[in-house]
């Protein structure tokens, strides 16, 4: 018996998300096949690549402090960060807004993003402290800030989500982030709740939640999933949001990215453990069902378009 | 169509004999249907009921095992239907086209990744020895001896007959796998797969002609076989991968129903990152075997991690063992949570409790982490002590 090929395509399909304005906006989702999955059928947008830039210039590694050597602020940096040319979007991360850390005033955050949009074309995301009442402020007054640069929030949280549908959703029609902990129900849940509050299901990015590989990843792996299979076979439209994973974050904090030489012989720079750390794990998040992932390292975006490249 | 577990049921003795390692006929016959064990294991069947029910009932992939690796004997396409069953296992290529100080230079590296992770062993588990078409069969003979000397399973890569019996003979005493079939050679090669008691790699142009070659070798009775996705794009290795694997899980297809080997040295083309992305991919991806150039613990210290979590069952949370507790004293920690990747929407909590992410550390599964609770919400402090403890 002859093998026939059975492709898996759906009727259902991933919403597409526009992020930015003009020649360099960027679209996430779109697909009606698996992610990665481009001998099915083929696949429109391709995963996108952002980087992750942070407001505080204490970089993970050495690499990292050379290649953003004489930007001392975050627009010279994410400015750096944006002539790359395989990153697709800039996610400007406000750590230093932390109020257990340096407790940057919101006002000063705004200024930031404002200087920040002023020298960066590709599309803008904004990430907060962690911290949800002064994300929720914060991504508010950005929102207002950079209205009509169609920037991604991310995001909003259980605790904070009316705020932040509200305040940059609805006020000044950004794209809203919907960030929950790896669990398929709370993610759904979420988004249910945003679109409630007047955002269409069109306009929402979800984060089900990111891991370093070996970090408790098979939440990750499993979450996403799942997600994708409701979207596309069950056709659930409260899950048909593009899933964006911010990786970056987790990696460059972990013992196999930050262990020194010096302390273990045969494990080589800890440069290439971290770029190699950041690479597997976004590698994994794409081809479970992320339609985006948020990386630091420059080499790390370069093998991932390359790989892309290679798949689409 | 998959036999329902009453009408394999009904074709057992029913004596609850026990002597096919359960307690009744009936939990056989749903264990049979499940794909969970072969009809075969109960020795009281009739041969007519063995006949019917073999075919049907039999796993949608064979399980087979190299030295002490196991291979195949997957049922689910994602872990979360049902648990992957065997974990990908790596491989470093070593050729004979390569020069004798490249050959020891490959060789030499491979021992270096040797560590613990969470109380499994982490290394290269196999050497794969590639034959160039223009060596002779005595290098690629010497050359196996070489690699044999690294005491590791080897796959032998190789589609001229007289390499192969040359490969395989300087082999002898180790554990291999003939990676030789081909499309001119098939017949011949299952024939020194057979001999050697090992698997044999089956390759072809394309997935239509690959299933062909499969067919044919199982018509003349060879089906210990591994599918090799090929070599050709990154795509294609990739589209192989997934729809062969697709097909036997999800199609019903039973001629795709094996493992399979993937190659990723020769697509990397010397990019080190690229291997690692794709190392992790084959791995994400239905990779049995996955191949590279090289496995440095950058590459390594991520991927065994991410082996490590993809392929834990769903079903079954890591359990602390019953009995002491060794309380071994590291500065003033004391042991109190399982030593396990630790869940990613409880870290923050965690670390803000001062909880360690030292997953790499060699552990006894039996040493618990602190955990100050007095830092943490009580929402997840019943959280912790529904998942991490129990």
């Amino acid at each position: 018996m002859p093998f026939a090929k059975k492709p898996q395509v759906f009727s259902a399909k991933i919403n597409e998300l526009t992020l930015g304005t003009g020649d360099k906006a960027t679209t996430l989702g779109g697909q009606n096949v698996f992610n990665l999955y481009a001998f099915d059928a083929p696949i429109a947008n391709r995963p996108k690549l952002g980087i992750d830039v942070s407001d505080d210039p204490e970089q993970p590694s050495e690499g990292l402090k050379e290649f953003y050597a004489g930007c001392d602020t975050l627009a010279a940096r994410a400015k750096k960060a944006a002539e790359l040319e395989n990153v697709d979007f800039v996610c400007i991360r406000f750590d230093l807004a932390d109020p257990n850390g340096a407790n940057k005033s919101v006002e000063d955050c705004v200024a930031d993003a404002k200087a920040v949009a002023e020298v960066v074309d590709k599309p803008i995301v904004v990430a907060g402290c962690k911290n949800t009442d002064k994300d929720s402020d914060l991504f508010a007054k950005v929102s207002e800030a950079l209205q009509g640069k169609n920037i991604l929030v991310l995001s909003a949280k259980e605790e904070d989500y009316k705020a932040v549908a509200a305040g940059a959703g609805m006020a000044y029609g950004q794209k809203v982030g919907a960030e929950s902990a790896v669990d398929i129900n709370l993610a759904k849940q979420l988004n249910v709740l945003i679109t409630q509050m007047g955002v269409s299901g069109q306009n929402i990015a979800m984060n089900i939640g990111s891991a370093a590989a070996g970090y408790g990843f098979e939440y990750v792996v499993s979450t996403l999933e799942r997600v994708k299979a409701a979207a596309l076979s069950q056709n659930d439209n409260t899950l048909q949001m593009p899933i964006i994973t911010p990786v970056g974050i987790e990696t460059w904090g972990v013992k196999e990215s930050t262990a020194p030489e010096e302390e273990n012989p045969g494990w080589g720079s800890a440069e290439e453990r971290g770029i190699d750390m950041e690479v597997e794990t976004a590698t994994a998040c794409l081809a479970y069902g992320s339609d985006a992932v948020i990386l630091k390292h420059p080499a790390s975006i370069d093998t991932l378009a390359r790989l892309v490249a290679a798949l689409m | 169509m998959a036999l329902k577990g009453l009408d394999i049921f009904k074709l057992t003795p029913k004596t609850n004999c026990k002597d096919c390692g359960n307690p009744t006929c009936m939990a056989f016959a749903m264990k049979v249907a499940s794909g969970a064990i072969p009809i075969e294991k109960c020795p009281h069947m009739s041969e007519a009921a063995l006949s019917t029910l073999s075919e049907a009932t039999a796993p949608p992939m064979k399980s087979y095992k190299v030295g002490d690796l196991a291979l195949g004997g997957e049922t689910v396409l994602s872990r979360h239907e049902k648990t992957l069953v065997s974990k990908t296992l790596y491989a470093v290529q070593v050729c004979d086209c390569m020069d004798e100080a490249k050959q020891d230079a490959v060789l030499a590296a491979i021992p270096a990744v040797d560590y613990e992770r969470i109380s499994e062993r982490m290394y290269v588990e196999m050497v794969y020895v590639r034959h160039s078409s223009d060596k002779s069969a005595a290098d690629y003979a010497a050359l196996v001896t070489k690699a044999k000397a690294l005491g590791r399973p080897m796959v032998l890569s190789c589609t001229d007959v007289e390499a192969m019996k040359a490969g395989v003979e300087a082999a002898a005493g180790c554990s291999i796998i003939v990676n030789g079939a081909d499309a001119g050679n098939f017949a011949d090669m299952s024939a020194i797969a057979a001999g050697a008691k090992a698997l044999l790699g089956v390759r072809a142009e394309s997935l239509e002609q690959l299933h062909e070659l499969v067919e044919k070798l199982e018509a003349a009775g060879n089906k210990n076989l591994i599918l090799d996705v090929g070599e050709a794009s990154v795509k294609d290795a990739y589209a192989n991968a997934v729809q062969i694997r697709r097909a036997a899980l999800k199609d019903g297809d039973r001629t795709f129903g094996y493992p399979s080997i993937v190659n990723v040295a020769g697509l990397a083309n010397g990019d080190a990152h690229l291997e690692a992305a794709l190392l992790s991919l084959f791995t994400c991806k239905y990779g049995s075997i996955v191949v590279c150039s090289e496995m440095t613990y950058a590459k390594a210290l991520p991927l065994y991690g991410l082996r490590q979590n993809i392929f834990t069952d769903p079903q079954k949370p890591m359990k602390v063992a019953p009995g002491h507790l060794s309380h071994q004293r590291r500065g003033r920690e004391q042991p109190l949570l399982p030593d396990r990747g630790l869940r990613p929407d409880l870290l923050p909590g965690l670390r803000r409790a001062g909880a360690q992410q030292d997953a790499c550390e060699p552990a006894d599964h039996r040493r618990l982490r602190h955990v100050r609770s007095d830092r943490l919400g009580r929402r997840q402090v019943l959280q912790l002590l529904h998942q991490e403890v129990l």
